[in-house]
């Protein structure tokens, strides 16, 4: 606990030094120390190394820093998000490059039969051989070889609810050994069952027919035309 | 100390904060607190920009430096153009994705520019929601209203109604492009009230709203064929030498080569500020949020609107270092959770407005009662298991889930423990002046999204970012296509860069920097 005034606190993506305990990490095979506690993130900062391709949001929604990692003396490499992982003494860890998968190209209002299509346009989908490697590469924790599997069984809908915590950072697809791309696979059902299977709102279509009607135009011209003073009464009497 | 004991007196005073009733402030006391401790009111972080449209209008100094910036493209630079286009789309985030998409379906040849990858952006962040008016209950004059009270009756009255108009019309064309917007069970979009609004108006895809929209852009945008260059920062405008935006250079960070773009239009979806770290505040913002397009627009003599306000949210993270900056929900502070300093005590009413609860934390860092993580960073807590201990256990389980589950990640239990924030540099709510069309006043050169400014007033109001994105990003867009059609490319100088450096030099500035900044400098120098 600090009772000493401080100055208006300076930010910086860089972690104290003097404070922090050091770690060793194996960072692309070579070993840095680093402060405990960092993210991967940062612990490639601290470490002198530029961040070009790798960062993106900071915040664990985009996928650019997807990460492989293993902790001491555990044979398994795992996968992550290096902005929302911290690092630990004996870690190693590497960004996954960009990986070449192919993304189908398609005008979904134009399709008749999504459903089929699915299989003219990805047809490795169908070639899942259940090794599961997808979902044990997810840092999402979804469960992908399910979702592949529902995908070339139509049921879109489960696809789309089981994929809405994707952040798209492809690292299901280069562990699968039929070539498939489970998160563009995924987009492609998610897309398909907005445009082809889902309801038209038909509140959203009233309110866009009333606007451009002009049925609030009235609105328009009693607000539009008050005093500066009249209209902050207005929107203060707002509850 | 360690965090754990420091976290033992938060347990310790609970009892006994509990049956303390902390008031709010008087109108007095809370003009007095904002005075002295809100970053927008902090002369000492201020001072008037030199030269150039905005001279001497106040901003923080870290915009004003970098509007008086140097240019890093030279007086003898060779211009001739690798690209030539009808529309220069600078940015991937939600603004540029609509803007690229909407020009590229009126039939214009794009070329799509952003330094990072497709998408990776504030929008994909967005976890809140879309407001648009769809309710039956709710109209646009309604959102129009909720938005003026909300920007402290700043904002800009056109560009306002523009957005709330076209709200319904947007969401529509999300739902076209597949955008899965939860429902009600009649098929109707469901709607939530958000923040400083009137009606339930917010859209969601579940907490993932940004991130749904963005997954379908960004695929869209592919599907279309739109030409890319990605890891393409802009680092200079290009004119015809009568103010008229010819065109830009770009710089590819892969190579570092400079690339011309000749473009008919250019349109600057380049996001906000988060990334400069004005006075020292960590951010919620994405690693490019950098502010280029106010750099941009202000040497090619567009003028910047309401550029010295900024949105700090109260509630961002300090420990685990994971989350620092990170959001952390008000939803805690407005079922009960106490914020409490390094001594044990409470000092605010945590149901204040978010100006002044952001104000006394500050303060009480400032005066040394804020509580400092191994990382050396300073905070107070969060008391959230109060929140159980107050309404029954499995209260934060049951209403704040996200937050359970953000924190479980790190070996946080926030059921067992409180946890420390800081405020969080969120949002500009200036920005480039533009007119309904997203235009500047410089002609072909359009601004849209975060980076434009005048829609948002004094302050942004929930959910309506991600709108203003979808709406402006279409406007511009359309605009630079529909003009593109009848123009002939013009001539590529940059005779405003030299005129913005021969004023720099009467005004006898000479930083040295350079500008715009297009990635913060987080690399420790080794």
């Amino acid at each position: 606990m600090s009772n000493e005034p401080t100055k208006p606190q300076q930010f910086t993506e860089q972690a104290s030094e003097i404070q922090a305990q050091m770690v060793t990490v194996e960072i692309e095979g070579k070993p840095f120390q680093v402060p405990a506690g960092v993210t991967l993130m940062k612990a490639m900062w601290y470490a002198g190394k530029e961040v070009l391709r790798g960062a993106g949001c900071l915040g664990g929604f985009c996928g650019a820093c997807a990460t492989y990692y293993r902790t001491k003396d555990d044979p398994k490499v795992k996968t992550c998000l290096a902005c929302s992982m911290a690092v630990e003494d004996g870690m190693s860890f590497s960004f996954m490059p960009a990986f070449p998968a192919r993304k189908a190209i398609y005008n979904l209002s134009e399709l008749k039969d999504p459903k089929q299509d699915l299989f003219e346009l990805y047809p490795e989908a169908p070639l899942c051989r259940n090794c599961n490697a997808c979902t044990e590469a997810c840092p999402q924790k979804i469960d992908v070889r399910e979702g592949v599997w529902k995908a070339v069984f139509g049921d879109f809908k489960a696809v789309s609810d089981m994929f809405m915590d994707c952040v798209m950072c492809g690292m299901c697809a280069p562990v699968c050994i039929a070539d498939i791309a489970p998160n563009l696979v995924a987009v492609y059902a998610s897309r398909a069952q907005g445009v082809h299977f889902t309801e038209k709102p038909a509140g959203l279509a009233k309110r866009i027919k009333k606007i451009a009607d002009g049925e609030y135009q009235e609105d328009w011209d009693r607000i539009l035309q008050l005093s500066d003073e009249e209209l902050q009464k207005t929107t203060a009497s707002i509850q | 100390m360690d965090i754990t004991a420091q976290q033992n007196l938060v347990h310790q005073t609970r009892d006994a904060r509990r049956a303390i009733d902390f008031p709010k402030l008087s109108p007095a006391e809370r003009d007095a607190l904002i005075k002295k401790y809100h970053p927008d009111h902090r002369g000492h972080a201020y001072r008037p920009i030199k030269f150039g449209p905005n001279a001497g209008d106040s901003t923080v100094t870290e915009v004003a430096t970098l509007l008086e910036g140097e240019s890093p493209i030279s007086a003898d630079f060779n211009l001739t153009p690798e690209y030539s286009v009808d529309v220069l789309v600078v940015g991937g985030g939600g603004a540029g994705c609509a803007a690229a998409l909407h020009a590229h379906a009126e039939g214009a040849n794009v070329l799509l520019a952003t330094k990072l990858r497709l998408g990776d952006s504030n929008s994909v962040m967005a976890q809140g929601g879309m407001q648009i008016a769809v309710g039956p209950d709710d109209s646009p004059v309604q959102h129009f209203l909720d938005t003026l009270k909300g920007g402290h009756m700043k904002n800009d009255h056109d560009l306002l109604k523009v957005m709330v108009e076209e709200g319904p019309s947007i969401g529509q064309w999300l739902l076209e492009l597949g955008v899965l917007f939860d429902r009600q069970a009649d098929g109707n979009l469901h709607v939530k009230k958000g923040g400083g609004s009137s009606k339930a108006r917010l859209l969601t895809c579940s907490d993932y709203t940004g991130l749904e929209i963005m997954r379908v852009l960004k695929d869209e945008v592919l599907n279309q064929k739109v030409p890319l260059l990605e890891f393409g920062a802009v680092v200079e405008l290009l004119s015809d030498g009568k103010g008229t935006c010819t065109g830009a250079v770009l710089q590819d960070l892969d190579n570092k080569r400079y690339v011309v773009v000749a473009a008919k239009t250019v349109i600057l979806a380049t996001g906000g500020i988060g990334r400069l770290h004005i006075q020292g505040f960590p951010t919620s913002n994405h690693y490019g949020a950098t502010g280029d397009a106010l750099v941009l627009a202000y040497r090619m003599g567009v003028p910047l609107v309401q550029i010295d306000t900024f949105q700090y949210h109260p509630s961002g993270g300090v420990y685990p270092e994971q989350l620092v900056g990170a959001l952390v929900t008000e939803g805690i502070r407005s079922e009960g959770g106490h914020l409490v300093n390094a001594k044990g005590d409470r000092f605010v009413n945590e149901l204040d407005t978010r100006d002044v609860v952001s104000s006394s934390i500050i303060k009480e860092c400032e005066e040394g009662r804020g509580v400092r993580t191994a990382a050396g960073r300073v905070g107070v807590w969060l008391d959230t298991p109060l929140l159980d201990v107050a309404h029954g256990p499995g209260t934060l389980d049951k209403h704040f889930p996200a937050m359970v589950r953000q924190y479980e990640r790190y070996q946080v239990d926030i059921r067992k423990d409180p946890v420390l924030i800081y405020p969080t540099l969120h949002y500009q709510n200036g920005g480039v002046k533009i007119d309904v069309k997203g235009e500047t006043p410089a002609p072909n050169l359009f601004v849209a999204g975060e980076a434009s400014g005048g829609l948002h007033g004094r302050n942004r109001l929930m959910g309506n970012s991600l709108l203003d994105l979808m709406v402006f990003g279409k406007r511009a867009g359309q605009t630079a296509a529909e003009r593109a059609k009848t123009l002939s490319q013009g001539t590529l100088t940059l005779d405003h860069v030299a005129e913005f450096r021969a004023e720099a030099k009467r005004h006898h500035v000479s930083s040295g920097l350079s500008s715009p900044m297009v990635l913060p400098a987080y690399t420790r120098q080794v």
